[in-house]
Protein backbone atom coordinates (compact mmCIF):
# COMPACT_ATOMS: atom_id res chain seq x y z
CA UNK A 1 0.00 0.00 0.00
CA UNK A 2 2.91 2.79 0.76
CA UNK A 3 4.37 2.09 -2.54
CA UNK A 4 1.16 2.80 -4.27
CA UNK A 5 0.43 6.04 -2.35
CA UNK A 6 4.70 6.77 -3.24
CA UNK A 7 3.56 6.40 -6.86
CA UNK A 8 0.70 8.81 -6.72
CA UNK A 9 2.63 11.73 -4.83
CA UNK A 10 5.66 10.73 -7.52
CA UNK A 11 3.50 11.21 -10.17
CA UNK A 12 1.58 14.29 -9.16
CA UNK A 13 4.31 16.71 -7.35
CA UNK A 14 7.55 15.07 -7.39
CA UNK A 15 7.91 13.65 -11.01
CA UNK A 16 5.07 15.90 -12.75
CA UNK A 17 5.10 14.48 -15.97
CA UNK A 18 3.93 17.97 -18.12
CA UNK A 19 5.70 20.31 -15.20
CA UNK A 20 9.02 18.67 -14.28
CA UNK A 21 9.30 15.64 -16.63
CA UNK A 22 8.34 18.04 -19.12
CA UNK A 23 6.95 15.21 -21.14
CA UNK A 24 3.90 15.25 -23.91
CA UNK A 25 4.24 18.80 -24.28
CA UNK A 26 2.28 18.74 -27.42
CA UNK A 27 -1.39 18.15 -25.60
CA UNK A 28 0.11 20.62 -22.83
CA UNK A 29 -0.04 22.99 -25.49
CA UNK A 30 -2.42 22.83 -27.98
CA UNK A 31 -5.68 21.31 -26.27
CA UNK A 32 -5.38 23.68 -22.87
CA UNK A 33 -7.24 26.76 -24.62
CA UNK A 34 -10.15 26.01 -21.75
CA UNK A 35 -9.79 24.15 -18.44
CA UNK A 36 -12.39 21.64 -19.80
CA UNK A 37 -10.41 20.77 -22.63
CA UNK A 38 -7.10 20.60 -20.27
CA UNK A 39 -9.54 18.02 -18.48
CA UNK A 40 -11.04 16.17 -20.85
CA UNK A 41 -7.25 15.41 -22.62
CA UNK A 42 -5.59 14.84 -19.04
CA UNK A 43 -8.60 12.04 -18.57
CA UNK A 44 -8.38 10.69 -21.86
CA UNK A 45 -4.17 10.13 -21.52
CA UNK A 46 -4.33 8.77 -17.63
CA UNK A 47 -7.21 6.10 -19.01
CA UNK A 48 -4.79 4.73 -21.50
CA UNK A 49 -1.81 4.98 -19.22
CA UNK A 50 -3.32 3.21 -16.26
CA UNK A 51 -4.71 0.21 -18.74
CA UNK A 52 -1.14 0.10 -20.68
CA UNK A 53 0.97 -0.06 -17.84
CA UNK A 54 -1.38 -2.89 -16.25
CA UNK A 55 -1.01 -4.74 -19.44
CA UNK A 56 2.45 -3.86 -20.19
CA UNK A 57 3.66 -4.87 -16.44
CA UNK A 58 1.89 -8.48 -16.83
CA UNK A 59 3.30 -8.98 -19.99
CA UNK A 60 6.83 -8.01 -18.94
CA UNK A 61 8.39 -11.49 -19.03
CA UNK A 62 6.44 -12.26 -22.35
CA UNK A 63 7.41 -9.76 -24.50
CA UNK A 64 11.00 -10.21 -25.94
CA UNK A 65 13.33 -7.04 -25.50
CA UNK A 66 14.69 -6.82 -29.44
CA UNK A 67 10.67 -5.94 -29.90
CA UNK A 68 9.84 -4.59 -27.22
CA UNK A 69 9.05 -0.84 -28.20
CA UNK A 70 6.85 -2.16 -31.37
CA UNK A 71 4.62 -4.58 -28.95
CA UNK A 72 4.27 -1.33 -26.46
CA UNK A 73 3.03 0.80 -29.80
CA UNK A 74 0.62 -1.82 -30.32
CA UNK A 75 -0.52 -1.88 -27.11
CA UNK A 76 -0.64 1.26 -26.53
CA UNK A 77 -2.27 2.12 -30.02
CA UNK A 78 -5.29 0.02 -29.44
CA UNK A 79 -5.96 1.40 -26.26
CA UNK A 80 -6.12 4.78 -27.92
CA UNK A 81 -8.28 3.30 -30.64
CA UNK A 82 -10.54 2.25 -28.02
CA UNK A 83 -11.22 5.97 -26.20
CA UNK A 84 -11.29 7.28 -29.24
CA UNK A 85 -14.21 5.48 -30.31
CA UNK A 86 -15.39 5.76 -26.70
CA UNK A 87 -15.34 9.30 -26.53
CA UNK A 88 -16.52 9.56 -30.33
CA UNK A 89 -19.63 7.94 -29.02
CA UNK A 90 -20.34 8.92 -25.53
CA UNK A 91 -18.93 12.43 -25.34
CA UNK A 92 -19.01 13.94 -28.77
CA UNK A 93 -18.44 17.79 -27.80
CA UNK A 94 -14.91 16.60 -25.97
CA UNK A 95 -14.70 14.50 -29.19
CA UNK A 96 -14.49 17.50 -31.57
CA UNK A 97 -13.01 20.04 -29.18
CA UNK A 98 -9.78 17.71 -28.92
CA UNK A 99 -10.12 16.34 -32.24
CA UNK A 100 -6.87 15.20 -33.77
CA UNK A 101 -4.83 15.11 -30.31
CA UNK A 102 -7.08 11.97 -28.98
CA UNK A 103 -5.47 10.04 -31.63
CA UNK A 104 -1.98 11.54 -31.19
CA UNK A 105 -1.84 9.97 -27.59
CA UNK A 106 -0.06 7.51 -29.13
CA UNK A 107 2.64 9.41 -29.83
CA UNK A 108 2.37 10.56 -25.96
CA UNK A 109 5.62 10.61 -24.47
CA UNK A 110 4.46 9.67 -21.48
CA UNK A 111 3.10 6.59 -21.96
CA UNK A 112 5.92 5.07 -23.87
CA UNK A 113 8.33 6.81 -21.64
CA UNK A 114 6.54 5.14 -18.23
CA UNK A 115 5.77 1.89 -20.04
CA UNK A 116 9.53 1.88 -20.60
CA UNK A 117 10.95 2.94 -17.54
CA UNK A 118 8.41 1.89 -14.69
CA UNK A 119 5.76 -0.86 -15.93
CA UNK A 120 8.53 -3.32 -18.09
CA UNK A 121 10.27 -3.72 -14.73
CA UNK A 122 7.79 -3.61 -11.51
CA UNK A 123 4.86 -5.76 -10.89
CA UNK A 124 0.96 -4.92 -11.62
CA UNK A 125 -0.22 -3.19 -8.82
CA UNK A 126 2.38 -0.43 -8.35
CA UNK A 127 2.62 0.18 -12.47
CA UNK A 128 -1.43 0.14 -11.78
CA UNK A 129 -0.46 2.93 -9.60
CA UNK A 130 2.33 4.50 -11.19
CA UNK A 131 0.11 4.94 -13.83
CA UNK A 132 -2.74 6.44 -11.91
CA UNK A 133 0.07 8.80 -10.57
CA UNK A 134 1.21 9.74 -13.83
CA UNK A 135 -2.03 10.55 -15.27
CA UNK A 136 -3.35 12.66 -12.59
CA UNK A 137 0.02 14.57 -12.18
CA UNK A 138 -0.67 15.18 -16.08
CA UNK A 139 -4.61 16.19 -15.61
CA UNK A 140 -3.77 18.60 -12.90
CA UNK A 141 -0.99 20.24 -14.98
CA UNK A 142 -3.05 20.85 -18.09
CA UNK A 143 -6.45 21.91 -16.24
CA UNK A 144 -3.89 24.75 -14.60
CA UNK A 145 -3.11 26.02 -17.87
CA UNK A 146 -6.39 25.72 -18.92
CA UNK A 147 -7.87 27.76 -16.21
CA UNK A 148 -4.90 30.41 -16.47
CA UNK A 149 -5.35 30.81 -19.77
CA UNK A 150 -9.21 30.46 -19.89
CA UNK A 151 -9.02 33.36 -17.21
CA UNK A 152 -7.05 35.51 -19.13
CA UNK A 153 -8.17 34.76 -22.58
CA UNK A 154 -11.78 34.61 -21.95
CA UNK A 155 -12.44 35.46 -18.58
CA UNK A 156 -14.35 32.39 -17.71
CA UNK A 157 -13.31 29.25 -15.34
CA UNK A 158 -14.48 25.63 -16.11
CA UNK A 159 -17.11 27.90 -18.85
CA UNK A 160 -18.98 30.21 -15.84
CA UNK A 161 -18.35 34.04 -16.60
CA UNK A 162 -16.00 34.94 -13.52
CA UNK A 163 -15.24 38.60 -14.64
CA UNK A 164 -17.95 40.06 -17.15
CA UNK A 165 -16.17 41.80 -20.48
CA UNK A 166 -17.18 45.23 -19.25
CA UNK A 167 -15.21 45.01 -16.07
CA UNK A 168 -12.23 42.88 -17.56
CA UNK A 169 -11.51 43.12 -21.33
CA UNK A 170 -10.35 39.77 -22.71
CA UNK A 171 -7.11 39.58 -23.57
CA UNK A 172 -8.12 37.15 -26.51
CA UNK A 173 -4.43 36.19 -27.68
CA UNK A 174 -3.86 33.64 -24.26
CA UNK A 175 -6.24 31.11 -25.77
CA UNK A 176 -4.45 31.58 -29.19
CA UNK A 177 -1.83 29.96 -30.21
CA UNK A 178 1.02 32.01 -28.71
CA UNK A 179 -0.92 32.15 -25.19
CA UNK A 180 0.46 28.57 -24.79
CA UNK A 181 3.81 29.21 -25.32
CA UNK A 182 3.36 32.63 -23.00
CA UNK A 183 1.84 30.81 -20.19
CA UNK A 184 4.38 28.23 -20.63
CA UNK A 185 7.64 29.85 -20.62
CA UNK A 186 6.07 31.96 -17.47
CA UNK A 187 5.90 28.61 -15.38
CA UNK A 188 9.02 27.20 -16.03
CA UNK A 189 10.51 31.08 -15.15
CA UNK A 190 8.49 30.78 -12.17
CA UNK A 191 9.67 27.30 -11.04
CA UNK A 192 13.15 28.24 -12.07
CA UNK A 193 13.09 30.95 -9.78
CA UNK A 194 11.82 29.04 -7.14
CA UNK A 195 14.56 26.86 -8.26
CA UNK A 196 12.22 23.96 -8.54
CA UNK A 197 14.12 21.25 -10.93
CA UNK A 198 12.37 20.69 -14.27
CA UNK A 199 13.53 19.15 -17.13
CA UNK A 200 13.14 21.88 -19.16
CA UNK A 201 16.20 23.33 -19.79
CA UNK A 202 17.94 20.02 -20.56
CA UNK A 203 14.96 19.98 -22.97
CA UNK A 204 15.71 22.91 -25.04
CA UNK A 205 19.62 21.90 -24.76
CA UNK A 206 18.35 18.69 -26.87
CA UNK A 207 18.65 16.08 -24.37
CA UNK A 208 14.88 16.00 -23.48
CA UNK A 209 15.25 11.95 -22.80
CA UNK A 210 11.43 12.23 -24.52
CA UNK A 211 10.96 8.81 -25.41
CA UNK A 212 12.69 5.84 -25.41
CA UNK A 213 14.88 6.15 -28.87
CA UNK A 214 15.92 10.21 -27.75
CA UNK A 215 18.56 8.98 -25.44
CA UNK A 216 20.78 7.69 -28.08
CA UNK A 217 20.12 10.39 -30.03
CA UNK A 218 21.45 12.56 -27.59
CA UNK A 219 24.70 10.85 -27.27
CA UNK A 220 24.75 10.40 -30.95
CA UNK A 221 24.68 14.61 -31.27
CA UNK A 222 26.84 14.94 -28.75
CA UNK A 223 29.82 12.70 -30.96
CA UNK A 224 28.82 14.82 -33.64
CA UNK A 225 29.21 18.09 -31.99
CA UNK A 226 32.63 16.38 -30.69
CA UNK A 227 33.81 15.56 -34.34
CA UNK B 1 -3.82 24.12 -59.65
CA UNK B 2 -4.92 27.59 -57.72
CA UNK B 3 -6.43 24.97 -54.35
CA UNK B 4 -3.81 23.28 -54.64
CA UNK B 5 -0.98 26.34 -54.23
CA UNK B 6 -3.55 27.22 -51.50
CA UNK B 7 -2.65 23.59 -49.85
CA UNK B 8 0.88 23.79 -49.37
CA UNK B 9 0.65 27.41 -48.66
CA UNK B 10 -1.69 26.77 -45.59
CA UNK B 11 0.01 23.79 -44.47
CA UNK B 12 3.48 26.08 -44.27
CA UNK B 13 2.23 29.06 -43.18
CA UNK B 14 -1.04 29.70 -42.35
CA UNK B 15 -1.65 26.58 -39.98
CA UNK B 16 2.27 26.31 -38.70
CA UNK B 17 2.50 22.63 -37.56
CA UNK B 18 4.70 23.93 -34.56
CA UNK B 19 3.46 27.77 -34.17
CA UNK B 20 -0.01 26.80 -34.55
CA UNK B 21 -0.74 22.86 -34.48
CA UNK B 22 1.82 22.34 -31.48
CA UNK B 23 3.04 19.37 -33.12
CA UNK B 24 6.77 18.07 -33.14
CA UNK B 25 7.45 20.64 -30.21
CA UNK B 26 10.12 17.87 -28.64
CA UNK B 27 12.19 18.30 -31.80
CA UNK B 28 11.62 21.70 -32.24
CA UNK B 29 12.59 23.28 -28.90
CA UNK B 30 15.90 20.56 -28.60
CA UNK B 31 17.12 20.18 -31.68
CA UNK B 32 17.40 24.24 -32.34
CA UNK B 33 20.66 24.95 -30.39
CA UNK B 34 21.96 24.54 -33.36
CA UNK B 35 21.62 25.61 -37.24
CA UNK B 36 23.01 22.75 -39.25
CA UNK B 37 21.62 20.60 -37.28
CA UNK B 38 18.22 21.95 -37.44
CA UNK B 39 18.88 22.19 -41.49
CA UNK B 40 19.71 18.72 -41.05
CA UNK B 41 16.48 17.53 -39.10
CA UNK B 42 14.54 19.92 -41.17
CA UNK B 43 15.28 18.03 -44.82
CA UNK B 44 14.67 14.74 -42.93
CA UNK B 45 11.35 15.74 -41.95
CA UNK B 46 10.20 17.18 -45.59
CA UNK B 47 11.83 13.77 -47.00
CA UNK B 48 10.16 11.49 -44.34
CA UNK B 49 7.19 13.42 -44.19
CA UNK B 50 6.29 13.68 -47.84
CA UNK B 51 6.72 9.81 -48.28
CA UNK B 52 4.52 8.96 -44.72
CA UNK B 53 1.78 10.79 -46.77
CA UNK B 54 1.86 9.17 -49.92
CA UNK B 55 1.66 5.94 -48.00
CA UNK B 56 -0.82 6.73 -45.43
CA UNK B 57 -3.16 8.09 -48.03
CA UNK B 58 -2.19 5.04 -50.42
CA UNK B 59 -3.01 2.65 -47.70
CA UNK B 60 -6.28 4.19 -46.80
CA UNK B 61 -8.00 4.91 -50.55
CA UNK B 62 -7.09 1.09 -51.37
CA UNK B 63 -6.62 -1.15 -47.78
CA UNK B 64 -8.61 0.68 -45.01
CA UNK B 65 -11.96 2.08 -46.52
CA UNK B 66 -12.94 -1.13 -49.02
CA UNK B 67 -12.11 -2.63 -46.16
CA UNK B 68 -14.35 -0.78 -43.54
CA UNK B 69 -11.30 -0.82 -41.19
CA UNK B 70 -11.12 2.88 -40.79
CA UNK B 71 -11.35 2.46 -37.35
CA UNK B 72 -7.38 0.65 -37.12
CA UNK B 73 -6.16 4.15 -39.21
CA UNK B 74 -4.09 5.19 -36.12
CA UNK B 75 -2.60 1.46 -35.16
CA UNK B 76 -1.84 1.12 -38.95
CA UNK B 77 -0.52 4.32 -39.67
CA UNK B 78 2.16 4.19 -36.62
CA UNK B 79 3.69 1.30 -37.81
CA UNK B 80 3.70 2.13 -40.97
CA UNK B 81 5.42 4.85 -40.30
CA UNK B 82 8.17 3.66 -38.26
CA UNK B 83 8.37 0.28 -40.70
CA UNK B 84 8.81 3.56 -43.03
CA UNK B 85 11.65 5.81 -41.55
CA UNK B 86 13.49 2.18 -40.44
CA UNK B 87 13.41 1.38 -44.58
CA UNK B 88 14.06 4.57 -45.81
CA UNK B 89 17.48 4.70 -43.27
CA UNK B 90 18.74 1.63 -44.53
CA UNK B 91 17.44 2.64 -48.23
CA UNK B 92 19.39 5.88 -47.82
CA UNK B 93 22.72 4.16 -46.10
CA UNK B 94 23.06 1.54 -48.75
CA UNK B 95 22.17 3.56 -51.96
CA UNK B 96 23.18 7.30 -50.91
CA UNK B 97 25.91 7.61 -48.42
CA UNK B 98 25.78 11.41 -48.95
CA UNK B 99 22.08 12.00 -47.78
CA UNK B 100 22.34 9.42 -45.25
CA UNK B 101 25.42 11.07 -43.48
CA UNK B 102 23.87 14.32 -43.72
CA UNK B 103 20.23 13.25 -42.14
CA UNK B 104 21.44 9.97 -40.51
CA UNK B 105 20.96 10.55 -36.81
CA UNK B 106 18.08 12.58 -37.16
CA UNK B 107 15.96 9.83 -39.24
CA UNK B 108 15.01 7.42 -35.92
CA UNK B 109 14.08 11.03 -34.15
CA UNK B 110 11.16 11.40 -36.78
CA UNK B 111 9.10 8.02 -35.69
CA UNK B 112 8.04 9.72 -32.32
CA UNK B 113 7.58 13.36 -34.07
CA UNK B 114 3.78 13.55 -33.83
CA UNK B 115 4.09 15.71 -36.71
CA UNK B 116 3.85 12.37 -39.14
CA UNK B 117 1.26 10.98 -37.83
CA UNK B 118 -0.65 14.44 -37.13
CA UNK B 119 -0.49 14.95 -40.72
CA UNK B 120 -1.40 11.30 -41.62
CA UNK B 121 -4.92 11.90 -39.47
CA UNK B 122 -5.07 15.49 -40.53
CA UNK B 123 -5.08 14.13 -44.46
CA UNK B 124 -7.96 11.84 -44.28
CA UNK B 125 -9.76 14.24 -41.79
CA UNK B 126 -9.50 16.60 -44.49
CA UNK B 127 -10.65 14.11 -46.93
CA UNK B 128 -7.39 14.38 -49.47
CA UNK B 129 -6.61 12.20 -52.00
CA UNK B 130 -3.40 11.15 -52.97
CA UNK B 131 -1.96 14.77 -54.81
CA UNK B 132 -3.28 16.93 -52.35
CA UNK B 133 -1.96 14.56 -49.23
CA UNK B 134 1.54 15.05 -50.53
CA UNK B 135 1.21 18.21 -51.29
CA UNK B 136 -0.13 18.83 -47.80
CA UNK B 137 2.34 16.80 -46.10
CA UNK B 138 5.31 18.46 -48.06
CA UNK B 139 3.72 21.91 -46.99
CA UNK B 140 3.98 21.03 -43.14
CA UNK B 141 7.49 20.14 -43.25
CA UNK B 142 8.46 22.90 -44.95
CA UNK B 143 6.67 24.88 -42.51
CA UNK B 144 8.29 22.54 -39.73
CA UNK B 145 11.79 23.61 -41.35
CA UNK B 146 11.02 26.91 -41.44
CA UNK B 147 9.68 27.16 -37.76
CA UNK B 148 12.85 24.97 -36.21
CA UNK B 149 15.88 27.29 -39.08
CA UNK B 150 14.39 30.49 -37.97
CA UNK B 151 13.80 29.30 -33.90
CA UNK B 152 17.95 28.42 -34.44
CA UNK B 153 18.78 31.79 -36.09
CA UNK B 154 16.95 33.97 -33.34
CA UNK B 155 18.65 31.45 -30.47
CA UNK B 156 22.13 31.75 -31.99
CA UNK B 157 21.60 35.72 -31.05
CA UNK B 158 20.42 35.15 -27.87
CA UNK B 159 23.77 33.06 -26.39
CA UNK B 160 25.07 36.23 -26.38
CA UNK B 161 22.53 38.28 -24.53
CA UNK B 162 22.14 39.43 -20.66
CA UNK B 163 18.65 37.50 -19.55
CA UNK B 164 17.04 37.85 -16.01
CA UNK B 165 18.28 34.67 -14.32
CA UNK B 166 15.10 32.65 -13.99
CA UNK B 167 13.90 33.36 -17.77
CA UNK B 168 17.14 31.90 -18.86
CA UNK B 169 17.41 28.47 -20.69
CA UNK B 170 13.90 27.02 -22.15
CA UNK B 171 11.91 30.33 -21.05
CA UNK B 172 13.42 32.32 -23.09
CA UNK B 173 13.18 29.95 -26.01
CA UNK B 174 9.39 29.35 -25.49
CA UNK B 175 8.87 33.18 -25.26
CA UNK B 176 10.75 33.37 -28.43
CA UNK B 177 8.75 30.78 -29.73
CA UNK B 178 5.45 32.10 -28.91
CA UNK B 179 6.67 35.79 -30.35
CA UNK B 180 7.26 33.42 -33.63
CA UNK B 181 3.68 32.10 -33.09
CA UNK B 182 2.60 36.14 -33.14
CA UNK B 183 4.14 36.59 -36.36
CA UNK B 184 2.54 33.92 -38.03
CA UNK B 185 -0.81 34.31 -36.99
CA UNK B 186 -0.63 37.60 -39.47
CA UNK B 187 -0.68 35.11 -42.17
CA UNK B 188 -3.68 34.13 -41.20
CA UNK B 189 -4.71 37.10 -43.78
CA UNK B 190 -3.82 35.05 -46.72
CA UNK B 191 -6.63 32.69 -46.69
Amino acid sequence: MKTCLERIYNGVLKENPALVLMLGMCPTLAVTTSAINGFGMGLSTMAVLIVSNLIISLLRKSIPDEVRLPAYIVIVASLVTVVELLTQAYLPDLYKALGIYIPLIVVNCIILGRAEAFASKNSPLPSLFDGVGMGLGFTIALVLIGLVREFLGAGTAFGVTILSPEVFTPLGIFIRAPGAFLVLAIVVAVMNGASVMTRANEMVNGCDGCCAKCGKICEDTKEEAVK
Amino acid sequence: MNSLVMIVVGAALVNNVVLSQFLGICSFLGVSKQMKASLSLGGAVIFVITIASAVASLLYTFVLEPLSLAYLQTIVFILVIAALVQMVEMFLKKNSPAIYKALGIYLPLITTNCAVLGVALTNVQNGYGLAESVLAGFGTAVGFTVAIVLLAGIRGRLDESAVPLPFRGAPLVLLSAALMSIAFMGFGGIS
